[in-house]
């Protein structure tokens, strides 16, 4: 069954959902972007007035995130180490989380899986998918509408705690409930 | 100089069409604080050389081009110079190079120079490198130095006296892209940034408030693809570093992750995800924006890197429980790969030499992450650094080092360490987080 739908959705993707550099290139607009620093000032400018170094500059763009999508927690789900399994402590959490999705229809759950810091950064990331997953699987056995949830994993790029020990660590390996639209 | 300010300021600042985020361009912001270079380990006998400070003319320039090559052939820990205290003379001109007070200090060979501004106004790094045992000039090259780039000019002499003497190609005048990490939860600031390889010159490439990670140099060394969370979800972007133009790649639902270029530059790997959680390489031709997938396994397989000759692909997968790095060549979708490792519990994240003939991976040793060279054909791996969390190897061009993120005082920082593990350096920066270093192509 599984396989069959992979395969479905391979076939899907094949033919170009999201496509791969469809030359999506920036494009000029109006108000778009902002000129923050015309690179005259902040260059390092040697005392010949030429910059020391590779001699072009290398243009950065600032990328800047919407606080609308930021969302509101509702809840947070821990994990063992190298383990994406749920807890029975969360079932009342998942349960409730479920009740709210149903009874708001325009509310979805972003849920962000995440790792703690040790390991090779991608497969973290799929790590904190495969807990984010888990949670989504969790929350649609609990009667949420699979449509309204989303998963996204940040690996070990978002940690909720500084820290390089087992306490810091404990705290990291999560999947966080995000609330977007609807009210929550 | 005026020219490219004018080249810079004339590019139209744009909005990424299809996405609710706005992109600020910020013309060549260099970063705050750049890297310093300690050496941690060396081989036991470096070749002692010395290299005299160059005469400059009509100086004094804003860089001494014979520190910037000492600083060099310090790095790679092949050589040791001399402390310019202990010099007896210091002669700019082949004439007034007494052999025999070279000799008397012991070194083995000797680098002069002089910073010159030649006819047309134009600067220019002369350098000529000797045998002080027979005297023999060995190399006597005036390096250009366009837009007074003294840098650039010295660490291309350094890569010619390396070459020399050693016998490989140097890596000196080459690049590294690194993410640095600044500011406390929730705070934090993601920085993309490219540098010479001796981490001097940094530039900002992309900046954000949400995660940036792994950058991967196009085989021209001229974009950067890299992905990036600005819309809280993943994406792979590509960026032309001399424009700051960017595109899309893969914006799918679920995991973009792990760009790869092939070596023709003309495909990307990369890791994509199924509604449903699946976890498989997948690889896009970037003309046409073809996506196909290559993986088809319910476990995860991730990080993909391709062979040498572009016809097949490294990755990791926990298909038999663990992570451990497998080959798919030919690169036939759904095709039953060949598992590579199988010493320890844990290998990832494959990184190929230019010969192909080894693999840098991370593995667990003695409850530590830390990198093994693995032999490519016998998949027997060695353990090479020695630190709790070295993670994100890449090779040098030349294949003698790598550069990695280490961990110093919990605070990540780049380190180097030859192939074999007995040269190591590390390269800190006074603030922030170091993540993921990338090695340019040359």
């Amino acid at each position: 069954m599984k396989r069959l739908s992979l395969l479905v959705l391979g076939v899907v993707l094949a033919f170009g959902v999201g496509g791969c550099a469809k030359r999506q290139n920036t494009q000029p607009t109006p108000n778009g972007g902002q000129v923050v620093s015309d690179g005259t000032t902040t260059n390092k400018v040697g005392s010949d007035g030429t910059t020391p170094g590779r001699s072009l500059p290398l243009p950065g763009v600032s990328l800047s995130t919407s606080a609308s999508d930021a969302g509101t927690s509702l809840a947070t789900v821990y994990f063992a180490y190298d383990s994406s399994e749920i807890a029975s402590q969360y079932n009342d959490a998942i349960n409730s989380a479920a009740r709210r999705l149903t009874q708001s229809g325009s509310m979805r759950l972003r849920l962000e899986g995440n790792t703690d810091e040790r390991g090779a950064a991608e497969y973290n990331i799929a790590l904190g998918e495969r807990r984010a997953q888990t949670v989504k699987r969790a929350l649609v056995l609990a009667g949420a509408p699979e449509s309204q949830l989303l998963t996204v994993s940040y690996g070990a790029e978002r940690p909720a705690v500084e820290g390089h020990d087992e306490s810091a660590w404990s705290k990291n390996r999560r999947v966080d409930v995000v609330a977007l639209g609807g009210t929550p | 100089m005026n020219e490219l300010f004018v080249r810079s300021l004339s590019r139209r600042w744009s909005l990424l069409s299809g996405a609710s985020l706005m992109l600020l361009l910020l013309a060549a912001l260099p970063a705050r604080a750049d890297l310093s270079i300690q050496i941690t380990q060396g081989v036991t006998a470096p070749i002692a050389i010395a290299v005299v400070p160059f005469a400059q003319s009509q100086g004094p320039w804003p860089v001494d081009a014979a520190s910037v090559i000492e600083a060099d052939l310090a790095r790679s820990g092949r050589f040791a110079p001399l402390a310019h205290g202990s010099f007896l003379q210091s002669p700019s001109t082949a004439s007034s190079i007494d052999f025999a007070s070279w000799r008397m200090v012991k070194v083995d060979y000797l680098v002069i120079g002089r910073q010159v501004i030649g006819t047309a106004n134009t600067p220019a790094v002369e350098f000529e490198l000797y045998s002080v045992l027979t005297g023999a000039r060995l190399l006597g090259l005036s390096l250009p130095a366009g837009n007074t780039n003294v840098r650039a000019a010295a660490h291309r002499a350094a890569d010619l006296i390396y070459e020399n003497i050693i016998g490989v190609k140097g890596a000196f005048a080459t690049r590294i892209a690194y993410v640095l990490v600044e500011g406390q939860i929730p705070n934090r600031r993601y920085r993309l940034i490219v540098a010479d390889a001796d981490g001097e010159n940094t530039h900002v490439v992309a900046e954000s408030r949400e995660p940036l990670m792994s950058p991967a140099w196009s085989p021209d060394g001229t974009s950067l693809a890299y992905v990036s969370f600005e819309s809280r979800f993943s994406a792979i972007y590509v960026q032309t570093l001399a424009t700051g133009e960017r595109h899309r790649v893969a914006a799918r639902e679920g995991i973009n992750g792990a760009p790869a270029w092939s070596p023709d530059g003309l495909k990307l790997a990369f890791t994509g995800s199924t509604r449903d959680g699946n976890v498989d390489v997948y690889v896009c031709t970037v003309s046409s924006g073809q996506i196909q997938r290559i993986t088809d396994d319910p476990a995860i397989d991730t990080e993909p890197v391709w062979t040498v000759d572009g016809r097949g692909l490294y990755f990791t997968s926990d298909r038999s429980g663990r992570p451990q790095i497998y080959l798919l060549s030919p690169l036939v979708a759904g095709q039953k790969p060949a598992r590579v490792t199988f010493e320890g519990p844990y290998n990832a994240r494959a990184r190929v030499s230019s010969d192909g003939s080894q693999l840098a991976v991370i593995t667990q040793d003695q409850g530590a992450y830390r990198l093994a060279a693995v032999d490519a054909k016998s998949g027997q791996g060695r353990v090479i650094t020695r630190g709790t969390l070295d993670l994100s190897p890449s090779f040098a061009p030349n294949g003698q080092s790598l550069i990695y993120s280490t961990r110093e005082r919990g605070r990540g920082v780049l380190a180097t360490v030859s192939v074999d593990g007995s040269i190591s350096s590390r390269l800190s920066a006074p603030e922030g987080d170091i993540r993921d270093p990338a090695w340019s192509p040359f």
